[in-house]
């Protein structure tokens, strides 16, 4: 069968394989090879750090590269400002690495380096990798809320103006929409960059099997197919974007209500 | 009905959810630009009130999409 050989496994591009380092490098049972996932973790890291860099010559009248830096702190500065107030000006660091740094692995596991023989590896498209961002988002909102406010934290988890005898369900009610915002958060990201790329991946699996099944296929199937697949790709590219945006949002709101309680 | 039919009918029927998602996520970014078309001042200010909209309703919609993983490919 022409159709069974040309099967493309949509599941093989989340992989995760040891590039150096063999199988046998364990500290404490856990294997620590560098696999493609830290690869591209490095990629994006560096790839940033250039990014930045390149905008980090203070002229007086910046040049391109110095406005599309700025551009982004700027962006990010009026997101916190907007959401937390005066106070949110210090998690601008925090806020501007954790953007940058999902929008650039969501764009970098975009590129086509394909055509040269070089798979890209989505690293946010991981659910361990998304979770490990969402648990320092989280972790910073419990740290600042306590340090800051003490056990008056927990009156977070009762708004204003509750009944006295609404109060017991309401706390937990509240607590529980609290406690699952790590897993929201990360599995928003995780889970669109997944989709994403497993439908690019179904799509181009019609193309090489409808090519594959001679020219009456071809017309009907391959030529629509790859239009789609095109305005797919600039759809994934507003996504990659839009994802890296809600996760900086939705992290500064967290930190608002650590920040300044209700 | 044999269990792997029983996985595979449960994963389509998860994708109902991804369909009513998007009718959640259009329903958010029409009734925006309604009102952004009607007060164009005000708009600018609440597009991060919109993305929190969006990023709501898109979740329920991703949920279901892991509903149906996890039926294809964990259980």
């Amino acid at each position: 069968m022409a159709a069974e050989q040309a099967k493309v496994d949509p599941m093989h591009q989340f992989t995760i394989e040891p590039i150096l380092g063999s199988q046998n490098w364990e500290i404490a049972g856990y294997n620590i090879a560098f696999t493609n996932s830290a690869l591209w973790m490095g990629l994006a890291a560096i790839a940033l750090w250039l990014f930045v860099f390149g905008g980090m010559k203070r002229q007086l009248v910046p040049g391109r590269w110095q406005m599309a830096v700025e551009s982004f702190t700027g962006f990010i500065d009026d997101m916190l400002e907007a959401n937390i107030g005066k106070a949110g000006r210090k998690y601008v660091p925090y806020v501007f690495s954790l953007f940058m740094f999902i929008l650039f692995a969501n764009i970098l596991g975009l590129l086509p380096v394909g055509l040269f023989g070089v798979h890209p590896f989505t690293f946010t498209s991981h659910f361990t990798v998304t979770g490990v961002l969402a648990l320092l988002s989280f972790s910073i909102v419990l740290v600042v809320g306590f340090a800051k406010h003490g056990f008056r934290f927990f009156s977070l988890f009762i708004p204003h103006g509750t009944p006295v005898v609404m109060m017991p369900l309401i706390f937990f009610v509240e607590l529980a929409s609290f406690m699952v915002r790590p897993f929201s958060l990360a599995l928003r990201l995780f889970v669109a960059m997944m989709a994403g790329h497993l439908l690019l991946e179904v799509l181009s699996s019609f193309v090489i099997s409808g090519f594959n099944n001679g020219i009456g296929t071809s017309v009907i199937v391959v030529i629509p197919t790859f239009l789609l697949m095109i305005g797919i790709c600039a759809l994934e590219l507003l996504v990659a974007g839009i994802q890296a945006y809600v996760f900086a949002l939705l992290t500064s709101l967290y930190i608002n209500d650590a920040e300044n309680l209700h | 009905m044999d269990a792997e039919a029983a996985k595979l009918l449960g994963a389509g029927l998860a994708a109902i959810g991804a369909g009513l998602a998007s009718l959640g996520v259009g329903n958010v970014f029409a009734k925006f630009l309604e009102g952004a078309l009607r007060n164009p001042g005000a708009a600018d200010a609440q597009q991060g009130r919109l993305f929190i909209g969006f990023a709501a309703a898109e979740l329920l919609g991703l949920l279901s999409f892991v509903v149906a993983i996890i039926l294809l490919f964990v259980a």
